[in-house]
């Protein structure tokens, strides 16, 4: 740089004034991730020092793997200045990592080290660990069948629902015609339905994709028709004072407004569909984390349960995201009107 | 800075038409009761004029405009944009209503687009937009959602939002009401400017008796509800015009005294 100005003298030149509003200021950004790594070197002991009271074979690597964890929580906090956007990112999660390797401490002595909790009901980490490095390929495909399924069935039942519940908010005859249906089949669950949609269907794939399109439609439908039908008629006015034609009140007005109420049926409808989901996967499709979840409880494969069910977890909590995800990138324009 | 955007926003120079309100009833129900709101009003405004309505809160003053707009049709009478009866709202007659009823989903910008895109010419006429957001002064704000307006702003969106239609007849419901009284007296001036310019039929509906004398070529008193006509006042004076305008200070005192305020003032 070539010319001179008082902020750069500052910074390099002026003498430290204090060092111990330093060392809290220290304290509070690496604190946490010291404590971080602290408590996965805690894990990876409790993996290493004791022999396991069963036989399983990921126990040394899961030791090492605590170590490297604990390694990247220390550097990547402590040297948070250096990585960007990540460390910084790092440093705002570490409280969770610090949690997240105390229980797994606790989980790991409490199963594969002293037993105290029953066996064969409550595997330890390292035999998880062990059925997503085994038996991969069975769980990738009851993955990919599981989305499959629900992101076919989900869309379906958005799209019905969205465009059912616009006509009878819309249309006075739609609405006299489908209003008392809804009332009438709404409310079942749609897993009520599940003994006769396997009969009548002419396959369970079919058959399930209906049943979860129903779960997902009947609250996306009640809540856009709500929608619509609460759009103030001062928009409409307005619309219509400017020359806009009914397509345009429907397209350009109603919909953008009965948006949020929209996103919130789509939200209880992700909810009720994966419930639709796993059932259906349990009595009907041969395929599917559901059918997966069945099928260990059937070999008392209680570790590959566990790990069904994180990764069935993980999952759904990832369409909830990829959702508010979605929504929030639609609704940017009610950020500053409602609180989120 | 006026002036220029003025002279700018000139593209499409409309010329204003007449408008015959015909012995027009109206009335609503209330709970099986009927509540009458507007009682044989006749009012027929040349073309280009410029007419004040005013008169006590409640005695049906926005209804009218409702019905000259085409939103409501009346129980009785006949209303006519030049010689054709008016049955339906028509982007010839643009209304400004008393709240500023902005889209909240849409950008300032897109609100004011929204007349020329429901006609489906807002692609070859997207200039239009920007002038009249220049004309009131909110270029700035082109991006910003309503909810980060001030009532004030949102008044002048919903007027640029009018005026970017070149209607033929322009129908304010106290637009200017939650103006600050700064703003106020420049987006009157600004309101007869465009109006002597593009020659624009407008009706003005207010409570400022001031507002109407400063602004209007005749001002209309209602009576309570249900509204009649109780006197039409020409005002016959040039504009720029003057607060202190002893005529124009004769012509108020007379329609507070009109308005039953003679003793307050
Ligand atoms: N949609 C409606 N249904 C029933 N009554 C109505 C409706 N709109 C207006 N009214 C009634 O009609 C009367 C006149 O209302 P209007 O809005 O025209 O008054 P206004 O003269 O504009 O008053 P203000 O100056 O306060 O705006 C009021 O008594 C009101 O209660
Ligand atoms: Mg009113």
């Amino acid at each position: 740089m070539s010319t001179y100005s008082l902020s750069d003298g500052l910074a390099s030149g002026a003498p430290r004034v204090s060092r111990v509003p330093l060392l809290t200021a220290w304290v509070k950004d690496s604190g946490a991730g010291v404590l971080a790594s602290v408590a996965w070197i805690a894990f990876g002991l409790s993996c290493l020092w004791w022999a396991d009271v069963g036989d399983w074979s990921r126990t040394r690597s899961l030791g090492i793997a605590a170590f490297v964890i604990a390694a990247v929580a220390l550097f990547g906090t402590v040297g948070a200045d250096y990585l960007g956007s990540a460390g910084k990112a790092l440093q705002k999660r570490a409280p969770w990592l610090v949690a997240l390797g105390a229980f797994l401490t606790v989980w790991e002595l409490a199963t594969a080290k002293f037993a105290w909790l029953p066996l064969p009901f409550f595997p330890p980490p390292q035999a998880i660990i062990e059925v997503y490095t085994d038996d991969l390929p069975k769980l990738l495909d009851s993955v990919f069948a599981s989305v499959k399924l629900q992101l076919g069935g989900y869309l379906i039942g958005a799209a019905v629902g969205f465009l059912t519940g616009v006509s009878i908010g819309w249309s006075r005859a739609v609405g006299y015609w489908v209003h008392p249906v809804l009332r009438f089949i709404g409310p079942l669950p749609a897993t009520a339905w599940l003994p006769i949609a396997f009969f009548t269907f002419p396959s369970s794939w079919s058959a399930s994709t209906f049943l979860i399109a129903l779960a997902t439609g009947f609250p996306v439908t009640v809540l856009t028709w709500s929608g619509v039908a609460s759009v103030s008629k001062a928009y409409y006015d307005v619309a219509r004072t400017l020359g806009a034609k009914p397509s345009f009140l429907v397209l350009k007005v109603a919909i953008p407004a009965a948006l949020p109420h929209v996103f919130v049926g789509l939200f209880m409808g992700l909810g009720s569909s994966f419930a639709v989901l796993v059932v259906a996967e349990m009595i009907g499709v041969k395929a599917g984390l559901g059918w997966y979840l069945q099928w260990a409880q059937g070999w008392a494969a209680y570790s590959n349960m566990y790990a069904a069910l994180i990764v069935m977890s993980l999952l759904c909590s990832g369409a909830i995201t990829l959702l508010f995800a979605i929504r929030d990138r639609l609704l940017v324009w009610q950020k500053g009107t409602v609180k989120w | 800075m006026v002036a220029t955007a003025l002279a700018e926003a000139v593209t499409h120079p409309a010329a204003g038409a007449a408008l015959d309100i015909e012995q027009v009833s109206h009335a609503f129900d209330i709970d099986g009761a009927e509540l009458p709101v507007l009682s044989d009003v006749s009012i027929s405004v040349e073309p280009g004029e410029f007419v004040a309505l005013l008169g006590p809160s409640g005695c049906g003053k926005s209804t009218l405009l409702r019905l000259v707009a085409g939103l409501d049709k009346p129980k009785a009478g006949r209303l006519r944009e030049d010689d054709s009866r008016i049955t339906r709202p028509h982007p010839s007659r643009v209304v400004v209503f008393q709240d500023p009823t902005l889209f909240p989903w849409r950008s300032v910008w897109d609100n004011v687009a929204l007349g020329l895109e429901a006609q489906g010419i807002l692609k070859s006429q997207r200039q239009r937009v920007d002038d009249a957001l220049d004309l009131v002064g909110l270029s700035s704000f082109r991006h910003a959602y309503p909810h980060q307006l001030s009532g004030g702003m949102a008044q002048r969106v919903a007027l640029a939002r009018a005026l970017v239609n070149d209607p033929r007849i322009l129908i304010l419901d106290e637009p200017l009401g939650k103006l600050d009284s700064l703003t106020r007296i420049t987006m009157q001036a600004e309101i007869v400017a465009l109006w002597q310019r593009k020659g624009f039929t407008t009706l003005l509906v207010t409570h400022d008796a001031e507002e109407a004398l400063v602004l209007a070529n005749r001002v209309i008193v209602f009576s309570d509800r249900p509204a009649r006509v109780k006197a039409d006042i020409r005002v016959d004076r040039p504009y720029p015009r003057h607060r202190g305008d002893p005529y124009l200070a004769d012509l108020r005192r007379q329609i507070l005294g009109l308005l039953g305020l003679d003793a307050t003032w």
